[in-house]
């Protein structure tokens, strides 16, 4: 059987993709960037809002955030400015939940491509998440506006700050994918996302410093992923001001990697079935 | 010739549900039958009688046991009526849908165009879109700059390359699509209907460029269709297809001829499965003389209903159903046009009577949006005929026409 297949590059079985789909996707790799590339595009190109929206939204929230937590909560703002404190952890949140969002609807959206094109449909969520990624570069120049204000000079701890970028990416991706394929088999499953978004932001340290969890809930805290995240973006921002807790980190990022795999492998499961049921 | 397609034993499932299920999975159905299954099963251990389970989802084969070889070069044209599982197949081909059983193999990469201007994105312009579209088609830019003159040319947008292509008339939007996937390099071409958009002119010019592909560049070719003209002259081999199952692999000629005998033979059409992923579809059509009962043989002085039942929603408004009534060759020998402003109901057309002169007819009619896509096309003929009850032709031959106009004379 082996040889009379030999002379045949691809063959298509029931159950049998799987070996052609990494390299597929590695043949496939433009399309990543060209549906960012579209996304972005069409944002900008209907309304100016699209790049003022990136802006507008952590910055009002944060502005009340700050009024609620840091002035009528009082709560302890690590000795640095509460609206960097707050913007600090806006950041990542704010990347993190539009990316969980957009993805959760991102192979909806484009069913249309789904049923009459072949190609690995990983990358219709992930682009939906590199999208986002520019959103958090225009934000961020908001931060760089506000350190100004406040005349506030960040650590040399900035440097790692990409690696907490990388692991709020993955943290996006890996939850975006099991939820786009899940709202793709479910239909109201949409109605439970914006629930989790909203939950989230208040199990998550954005309003206030993760330092007000007492020392013997921290771990249980650190449950969501999230927080070592956010955690570690104050660390790079605000310095050592903003104290890491390592045990609760190093369980975030197993967390992460966790459910990368558990998103991907859920993701491969119900892909070949996307074009019957969408 | 080597084999470059090789498909053996392919089926396809689909489950279908009843009606009275809603048509998506929703959580909270699934989560609610779980715990009512529960309950059941306890009642069962306590009263010990069984509990009877009700059949809501059927299996429903698009494909069963599918064989045929593709050589290198072949142009292959496959055809049958809707349902039949042609799309299915070239679903499953272009790996779109994974088969339940059986294989395929395939030598060569394959360029599939299964519609016109998918992911197309109104909003970019005409030179963005051929970028982005094959990227999704599975183009490297490289390969797309070194096409990119040939598509431009065969789209024939040239001015108005930098404009949205929300801005283009429908025509150049489908010679676009069509260029970049023709364009696409590969060893075979799948094709499905895409002949069934735009205008003649784009038809021929669609046509010619898959002869050049499949003649000069010795490509594969697969293409779906139910413009039989169009398929006698492309392709060289055919396959007919009934039920998920091919019933006759031959060359063209035999192929077209045995469709069109057993295809028009309907008194009266009603769609058989509810499964339609239509938007807009008929639910029946028949003729009738009182607007009730189906009828297939009208008297000359009769007036006949043409009778449509729609369902679905409507597309936009220039949703459109035409009719055409064809002579007993099928040849058309008038057509009418109406816009539809809802999209549910019956539609009841008028032949007015003395019209038609005695002889066999055939109606055809589609759900379209004329030069853009048809929703629903539906080829299954329905036949009537007119007996002559003393139209004035009745002392001619009957060979002198077909429509009865009312002349005026004037003698002067």
């Amino acid at each position: 059987m082996a040889e009379e297949n030999s002379e045949f590059d691809l063959v298509i079985e029931s159950g049998r993709l799987k070996k052609n789909y990494w390299n597929d996707l590695w043949r496939f790799r433009e399309l990543f960037l060209f549906l960012a590339w579209r996304d972005i595009l069409v944002r900008y190109k209907q309304t100016i809002i699209g790049l003022a929206w990136s802006i507008i939204r952590p910055f009002l929230t944060m502005i009340v955030f700050t009024i609620v937590f840091g002035r009528l909560a009082k709560f302890p703002s690590e000795g640095v400015p509460y609206p960097i404190l707050v913007y600090a952890a806006m950041l990542p949140w704010q990347f993190f939940s539009t990316s969980f969002s957009d993805a959760s609807n991102s192979l909806l959206n484009n069913s249309n491509m789904l049923t009459k094109i072949y190609f690995p449909r990983l990358i219709i969520p992930v682009s939906t998440v590199i999208v986002n990624l520019v959103d958090f570069l225009i934000s961020f120049l908001i931060l760089i506006g506000l350190m100004i204000w406040y005349h506030f000079v960040p650590s040399w701890n900035i440097i790692y700050l990409p690696l907490f970028l990388g692991l709020a990416l993955i943290t996006s991706i890996g939850t975006g994918v099991y939820v786009a394929a899940l709202n793709v088999k479910y239909r109201d499953f949409k109605y439970i996302v914006p629930f989790v978004v909203q939950f989230g932001m208040q199990i998550s340290p954005v309003g206030y410093s993760s330092n007000v969890i007492p020392e013997q809930y921290r771990l249980l805290y650190s449950l969501n992923p999230m927080v070592g995240v956010i955690d570690g973006f104050r660390w790079c921002i605000l310095g050592d001001k903003s104290h890491i807790y390592l045990p609760g980190l190093l369980l975030s990022i197993g967390l992460i990697i966790l459910l990368l795999i558990l998103g991907i492998w859920y993701f491969r499961k119900m892909e070949k079935t996307f074009a019957d049921i969408i | 010739m080597s084999v470059v397609i090789k498909v053996e034993h392919l089926s396809k499932s689909y489950i279908i549900k009843h009606q009275g299920q809603s048509e998506y999975v929703a959580l909270r159905d699934v989560i609610a039958d779980k715990v009512k299954e529960t309950l059941q099963n306890t009642k069962y251990l306590v009263t010990s009688k069984p509990v009877i389970k009700k059949p809501g989802k059927e299996e429903f084969w698009a494909l069963r046991d599918v064989n045929f070889e593709v050589k290198q070069g072949e142009r292959i044209g496959i055809i049958g009526r809707n349902g039949a599982g042609k799309s299915t197949l070239l679903k499953v081909l272009s790996r779109i849908t994974e088969p339940t059983l059986g294989r395929i193999s395939t030598k060569g990469r394959i360029a599939s165009l299964l519609e016109v201007g998918t992911g197309f994105h109104p909003e970019l312009t005409g030179r963005e879109n051929i970028f982005l579209n094959g990227a999704i088609l599975g183009m490297h830019r490289a390969e797309i700059k070194n096409k990119f003159d040939e598509i431009v040319t065969f789209a024939e947008i040239g001015k108005f390359l930098d404009t949205p292509v929300k801005r283009y008339s429908s025509g150049m939007y489908v010679r676009l699509a069509f260029a970049v996937a023709a364009n696409l390099e590969s060893e075979m071409l799948v094709v499905d209907e895409v002949l069934a958009v735009g205008d003649a002119d784009f038809q021929r010019k669609c046509l010619g460029k898959m002869q050049d592909v499949s003649r000069e560049e010795g490509r594969t070719v697969l293409f779906v269709s139910h413009n039989m003209a169009a398929i006698s002259k492309l392709c060289n081999k055919g396959i007919l297809m009934n039920n998920g199952q091919i019933i006759e692999d031959s060359s063209i000629e035999k192929v077209v001829d045995s469709y069109i005998s057993t295809s028009f033979q309907n008194d009266i059409y009603v769609l058989k499965n509810k499964r339609s992923e239509k938007v807009i579809y008929f639910e029946k059509i028949y003729l009738s003389r009182d607007k009730l009962k189906p009828i297939n043989t009208f008297s000359f002085s009769d007036d006949i209903y043409c009778i449509f039942e729609l369902n679905g929603n409507l597309v936009n408004k220039e949703t459109t159903l035409t009719f055409i009534i064809r002579d007993r060759n099928l040849s058309p020998i008038f057509s009418e046009h109406y816009i539809l402003s809802r999209s549910e109901g019956k539609f009841i057309a008028v032949i007015p009577k003395k019209v038609l002169l005695p002889g066999k007819y055939y109606l055809q009619s589609m759900l379209h949006i004329p030069n853009v896509k048809f929703l629903d096309n539906n080829e299954e003929y329905i036949n009537f005929s007119i007996e002559e009850t003393g139209s004035k032709n009745a002392i001619y031959n009957t060979d002198l026409g077909f429509v009865n106009i009312p002349i005026l004379w004037e003698v002067e």
